[in-house]
């Protein structure tokens, strides 16, 4: 597993609200009970992690139908990774 | 009827980015002028991601106080002062012995001395100074703003701040209200004041994800979210009978205020809360849902705090919802936040008068759940017998006030 793999799934551990161990790529967000606030939490702490910017606002924005899966969310951050360092 | 004393306001100032009087303000919200611009209070706003605020502009404090007094005044208390000072004017009262006594200050706001405590940690923090200036304290406690006007007004009554975030000014008037009403005072100095543009405060606003880039554009489709807003609006309240007998000028008559916390989420809005804060309006005036011609909403423009607005009022009025007239103010002064509320009531109150409902600008067409008349873009003619204010904070805080026509 990639290093933003593992640092995504750190994460999303810590702010999903139901019983899942471990998590996996192939988990649904809505499925981890992930509410509003969760994910603008968990945008600050995926950007605080890898030292990116992520744009999102919460009124046009929703994790549910942007990023489907955690695998979802581990790919937009590898782009944005990527992005950073070219 | 006797034994109720009923509550009027006889005097109203107002420090907004549309103007810095009540009038101004007025005469700009019917035209449906925007107050919005470039955010030029904080320092370095280049490394800012927000770049658009509700500023109140060309705010000349030496205009309005002594430089010596300026030591002792942050931002939030030299608006807030201003207005009660235009406020006391219009009502074209003196508060002599004893009716200082028994005159209450209630002030509402949000988040206090912003400006002090952004200044103060930056030379703490950034530019590692050891020390800040003496009056940082008494300058950023959120009583600054009552203590001033308490001060600067000679009122010597009951004294204090509300903070409910977003409904503090709101919360403000209606205590302020009810101890009138009640006789425990026989004036009151009541409203809220916010000066939060600062670059701490729109960091933490830009972490929340709610913001709109570049305009507010509340129960529009393709609404952004807010735009944060300052300002100070100030009104004077006495018992009707204590206003006849000296003569004053009468602008509305506050007939009901109701109350409610969601006890749900600290953010989402509650319908079930801002239900409750509606009818507990109405049932506190005597007032039935047909008798509402105009909703001053609460209306921030974000998405859910509109949709939710307005599943709230077709719950509160069933079918006769649809009838109506409902504006956001804050589409064209912002979200002032503490202050929102008395900024929305002192529109409110020169709407019912005036019988003009002021728009919602930047309104750009219907989204399907929000399905009311929110008088977009342009300022309507209507003859108005009551009206209701809405305030929904964060924390899940809800007041509302409702007022009527006074003939």
């Amino acid at each position: 597993m990639s290093d933003v793999a593992a640092g995504v799934i750190e994460i999303i551990t810590k702010k999903k609200r139901v019983e899942k161990s471990p998590v996996e790529l192939s988990d649904r967000l809505e499925a981890l009970g992930m509410e509003s606030l969760d994910a603008v939490e968990m945008i600050f702490d995926l950007e605080e992690k890898f030292d990116i910017e992520i744009p999102y606002n919460a009124n046009t924005n929703s994790p549910r139908t942007e990023f489907e899966t955690v695998g979802d969310v581990v790919s937009a951050i590898e782009k944005l990774v990527a992005k950073k360092k070219s | 009827m006797t034994g109720v004393t009923r509550v009027v306001v006889t005097g109203l100032g107002a420090v907004t980015p549309l103007g810095h009087t009540a009038a101004t303000y007025w005469a700009n919200l019917k035209q449906g002028v925007s107050g919005l611009g470039p955010i030029t209070l904080t320092v370095t706003p280049e490394e800012l991601s927000q770049k658009v605020a509700a500023e109140v502009k060309d705010f000349d404090p030496l205009k309005h106080f002594e430089e010596r007094e300026l030591s002792t005044l942050d931002r939030v208390s030299q608006l807030a002062v201003v207005a009660a000072r235009e406020a006391i004017a219009h009502a074209a009262i003196t508060f002599d012995m004893p009716l200082s006594l028994r005159t209450a200050t209630i002030i509402g706001t949000g988040v206090g001395g912003q400006t002090t405590l952004d200044e103060s940690f930056r030379r703490v923090y950034r530019e590692n100074r050891a020390r800040v200036f003496p009056l940082t304290i008494p300058k950023l406690m959120a009583n600054a703003p009552a203590s001033q006007i308490s001060m600067f007004c000679g009122l010597r009554g009951p004294a204090f701040a509300v903070a409910s975030a977003c409904a503090s000014a709101t919360h403000a008037i209606g205590i302020a209200f009810q101890m009138v009403r009640s006789g425990q005072v026989d004036c009151a100095v009541t409203g809220g004041t916010e000066a939060c543009i600062t670059f701490g405060t729109l960091r933490g606003w830009e972490a929340m994800r709610v913001m709109a880039p570049d305009a507010c554009r509340p129960f529009s489709i393709d609404r952004k979210g807010l735009i944060l807003g300052e300002g100070a609006a100030m009104l004077v309240l006495e018992p009707l009978e204590r206003a006849r007998a000296r003569g004053a000028q009468i602008f509305g008559e506050i007939v009901g205020f109701g109350m409610s916390a969601d006890a749900a989420d600290l953010t989402a809005p509650d319908l079930g809360g801002m239900t409750r804060a509606m009818e507990g309006a109405l049932s506190d005036g005597k007032l039935n849902a047909q008798d509402i011609q105009y909703v001053n909403a609460h209306g921030t423009g974000t998405a859910v705090n509109d949709a939710t607005e307005t599943q709230a009022l077709h719950q509160v009025f069933g079918a006769y919802a649809l009838k109506l007239a409902v504006s956001s103010t804050k589409s064209m002064v912002g979200h002032a936040l503490g202050a929102a509320g008395a900024l929305e009531m002192v529109a409110m109150l020169l709407t019912v008068r005036e019988s003009v409902v002021p728009p919602t600008i930047g309104y750009l067409g219907p989204d399907p759940a929000c399905d009311l008349d929110y008088v977009p873009n342009e300022a309507r003619a209507m003859s108005i017998d009551a009206a209701i204010s809405n305030s929904f904070a964060f924390g899940g805080l809800n007041a509302v006030l409702a007022v009527k026509k006074f003939s």
